[in-house]
């Protein structure tokens, strides 16, 4: 009966949406960045050949007889052209007079700097990367400034830059994938031990309180570690209640045999009929506590020893004929015949002890239930690879339909209103033959009245 | 063939409102077609004839409006007069570069113009269509009894060792008239010095300046020069008395010019533009085996000689000789060395 586990999201899925969120943080950043970076170079590429083609052509200006003399260079040009198929602007200007070029090509604005200044602008409906230097020529008696202007457009950088955008794209697209199919594999794996503990404690059997020896990741210690004290603490609960209710049969037990003497002899004593009959009554009721504390004795020590299980072989035969011979005067008493039938040899591996207190308890439950002047019978045989011990009366059976109910602690039979019993009978049988790796049948004669009881053990 | 010449050749058309000298103007197909093709070029009517009719078969609803002015008239009336040209056809490649530059063209992409080689187009604008090379034509008599020289450094050889021979019997372009010849000379002299030493043993032999390729061509078939310099080989050999002189192609280096077309910006019908510029271009690279159609084939001329070829690059490079301060001082150490005065 698990108690319904609220969840709230999801550890695998909280590491997948953190992860595919940085991965994708990360990805746009790279683009950006080799975006961007790759901008700044290809602007750097454009400026530097840009100088160095003004620088080139500043190199080739002179002054003669106050008339500026100019050879520009065609390695100017064609250094511009090696990068890029762009249009090529320039302007060449002496003090305020206009020399040669474009005549409406804009200046760049200077600053205080020596130059070369660049600046990016429209010319002739296009984007300019624009640079303009000057040099100073002596002309006269005040030396004049020539100043030269060279302007190119950006067709080739753009290309370039759609390329660098599309492969920065790319690869962001591809980081971003690999990381997600990473995050995925990480996800999986960082949580699989915790689907091995779960598997681990889910698959154990309902008294198995072991603590969880397997090692677990450092983070799942402290988990671990409260899990395995918490089980410790409830093994410890669940034996001292059992060692409580053990020692509370066995003290109630010994008193009760004081008294049920005591009444005997009283019995003997009192001669009224209407006194005797109470203290009978009185005897009856003694007996019923005494076996009621010896059940629960018993089950206290089925518990105990099915946890440090005695493994010996055992004849069964021999088994249950000691066990009639045992049973024989209580049965006399109610005048109820035992009779042992044996089918053959069988014998099992397990815990005598248990196996006489399995039995026991069933024929001491046939015993109580059927009519004085009736026959038990106890039937030994075998097939299958099993050993079956079949106990059937002639009493007023079991009410089959709660069966399985019946083998839990402390239940009884609706029927069974009028008797005393302590309903622990069954459950020690049925923990004795599963401890064993049998099992406990229940049902009613097929032939006339009567419960019909299988202990069955594995064969040896 | 359905599509014939309907139109003839017209001297001089009055083409109204326009500052620009024509030349010639031919319109091919029937002139009650829907669509005109309106195309500006510097090549010869005679050569592109083929290759329009070509396209006039695939494209039997187009008339073909064909213009020639020079290459200087044609970079005016595209960046000055803004006339309405579909197409432009020039052997000008410094012109062509300079119209892209300054954005008179429009860019045009498709499968014709992407295979082509990356010399062979500038950006999205300009494709070349021809490789032609920058010949010596040596006349046979004039060579008699003498080896023919194979390079420039033969040449000069030739010349020192018989000044008289060949005094006044040189041509070669004078590139303050020809826009072809200064494209030639600049891009030698950038090439190797050799060009300025034979310029020199040129102008020290009295050599004759001309304005054009076919005026050179037709003075060393006569006999009246022996050696011209920098003609186009495309023309001499195409020339039916070819067997009179010998056209080489040095083996130091030749310089190779590309015919290129580029599509005017404000051109009035970009979709019928973009078809002519592809069957050009599929007619000059695509192997088509349509090469008689091809304008100025110089493919066999070529042929196993790409070590010397110095294609001229097209590019921005080519803006530096149209600057008029390096034409002027290019011109002043030209006309220095082939004037000697």
């Amino acid at each position: 009966m698990s108690a319904e586990v609220h969840s709230r999201g999801s550890i695998r899925r909280r590491l997948m949406v953190q992860l595919l969120l940085g991965a994708a943080v990360l990805a746009i950043a790279l683009f950006f960045i080799v975006q961007s970076l790759a901008r700044q170079l290809a602007e750097e590429s454009q400026d530097n050949i840009l100088a160095a083609a003004v620088s080139a052509i500043l190199d080739t200006t002179s002054v003669r007889d106050g008339e500026i003399q100019l050879d520009l260079p065609y390695s100017a040009f064609s250094m511009l052209s090696n990068i890029s198929n762009d249009r090529v602007f320039y302007a060449v200007r002496f003090g305020d007079d206009f020399v040669t070029g474009y005549s409406d090509l804009p200046v760049v604005t200077k600053d205080d700097s020596f130059g070369p200044w660049f600046d990016t602008t429209t010319y002739q409906d296009d984007e300019v990367r624009i640079v303009t230097a000057q040099r100073r020529l002596a002309s006269g008696e005040t030396p004049l400034a020539v100043e030269v202007t060279l302007a190119q457009t950006r067709d080739g950088q753009r290309d370039q830059l759609m390329w660098i955008s599309q492969s920065a794209a790319a690869l962001g697209t591809g980081f971003f994938v690999s990381v997600a199919v990473l995050a995925l594999l990480a996800a999986r794996s960082s949580i699989s031990p915790i689907l091995r503990l779960t598997q681990s404690v889910s698959r154990r059997g309902p008294k198995d309180l072991r603590p969880v020896a397997a090692p677990v990741p450092h983070e799942m210690v402290p988990l671990v570690a409260a899990l395995n004290s918490f089980m410790d603490r409830l093994k410890n609960s669940l034996t001292r209640s059992e060692e409580f209710i053990a020692d509370a049969a066995h003290r109630v037990r010994t008193p009760l045999a004081t008294v049920r003497t005591q009444a005997e002899i009283t019995y003997r004593r009192v001669e009224k009929d209407e006194n005797r009959a109470s203290i009978r009554e009185m005897i009856r009721a003694i007996d019923e506590s005494s076996r009621a504390a010896g059940q629960m004795l018993d089950h206290a020590m089925v518990t105990f020893r099915t946890d440090h299980l005695e493994q010996q072989a055992i004849d069964l035969n021999a088994l249950a004929a000691e066990m009639i011979d045992r049973l024989h005067p209580m049965a006399e008493l109610r005048e109820i015949e035992l009779v042992l039938e044996q089918q053959g040899a069988a014998s099992t591996i397990g815990d005598t002890i248990l196996l006489q207190s399995a039995l026991r308890n069933i024929l001491d439950n046939a015993i109580k239930y059927s009519p004085a002047d009736s026959v038990i019978t106890l039937i030994v045989s075998q097939d299958a690879g099993m050993a079956h011990l079949t106990t059937s009366d002639r009493g007023i059976g079991l009410p089959i339909d709660d069966a399985e109910r019946l083998k839990s602690r402390f239940a009884r039979g609706a029927n069974v209103e009028g008797v005393i019993g302590s309903g622990l009978g069954l459950t020690i049988a049925d923990e004795v033959a599963r401890a064993h790796g049998g099992y406990l049948t229940i049902a009613n004669n097929s032939k006339g009245p009567g419960a019909c009881v299988t202990l069955s053990f594995p064969l040896q | 063939m359905r599509h014939l010449i309907i139109s003839l050749a017209v001297i001089l058309w009055p083409f109204s409102a326009s500052a620009f000298d024509i030349e010639e103007r031919v319109v091919f197909g029937a002139e009650s077609n829907p669509q005109t093709v309106r195309v500006i070029s510097t090549g010869d009517v005679r050569v592109f004839e083929p290759m329009i009719n070509g396209f006039l078969a695939e494209n039997p609803t187009v008339t073909v409006d064909y213009t020639v002015v020079s290459s200087s008239e044609l970079m005016k009336a595209i960046s000055i007069d803004k006339a309405a040209f579909d197409v432009a056809i020039s052997s000008a490649m410094d012109l062509q570069t300079k119209l892209a530059n300054d954005g008179f063209t429009a860019p045009y992409s498709s499968q014709a113009t992407e295979p082509l080689p990356e010399w062979a187009r500038w950006r999205q604008d300009v494709f070349a269509f021809t490789q032609e090379p920058a010949a010596v034509v040596l006349s046979k008599d004039a060579f008699a009894g003498l080896p023919m020289p194979q390079s420039r450094q033969d040449l000069i050889s030739l010349l020192r060792q018989y000044p008289d021979r060949f005094r006044g019997k040189i041509g070669t372009y004078d590139l303050r008239d020809s826009g072809l010849g200064y494209l030639f000379a600049t891009q030698d002299s950038r090439t190797s010095e050799v060009y300025w030493r034979l310029t020199e043993v040129m102008g020290a032999l009295d050599a004759k300046l001309y304005c054009c390729s076919s005026n050179m061509i037709n003075d060393v078939a006569s006999g009246k020069l022996a050696i011209a310099y920098n003609v186009l080989g495309s023309y001499a050999l195409s020339r039916a008395d070819k067997d009179r002189f010998e056209v080489m192609l040095p083996t130091d280096f030749t310089t190779v010019m590309m015919r290129t077309a580029l599509i005017p910006q404000n051109a009035q019908n970009k979709d019928l533009a973009e078809p002519f510029v592809d069957y050009l271009l599929q007619v000059a690279w695509n192997n088509t085996g349509q090469t008689s159609q091809q304008p100025y084939d110089s493919t066999a001329t070529l042929a196993g000689k790409e070590n010397s070829l110095r294609r001229i690059r097209l590019g921005p490079g080519l803006l530096i000789f149209l600057d008029e301060y390096k034409k002027r001082s290019f011109l002043t150490a030209w006309e220095n060395a082939i004037l000697q005065e």
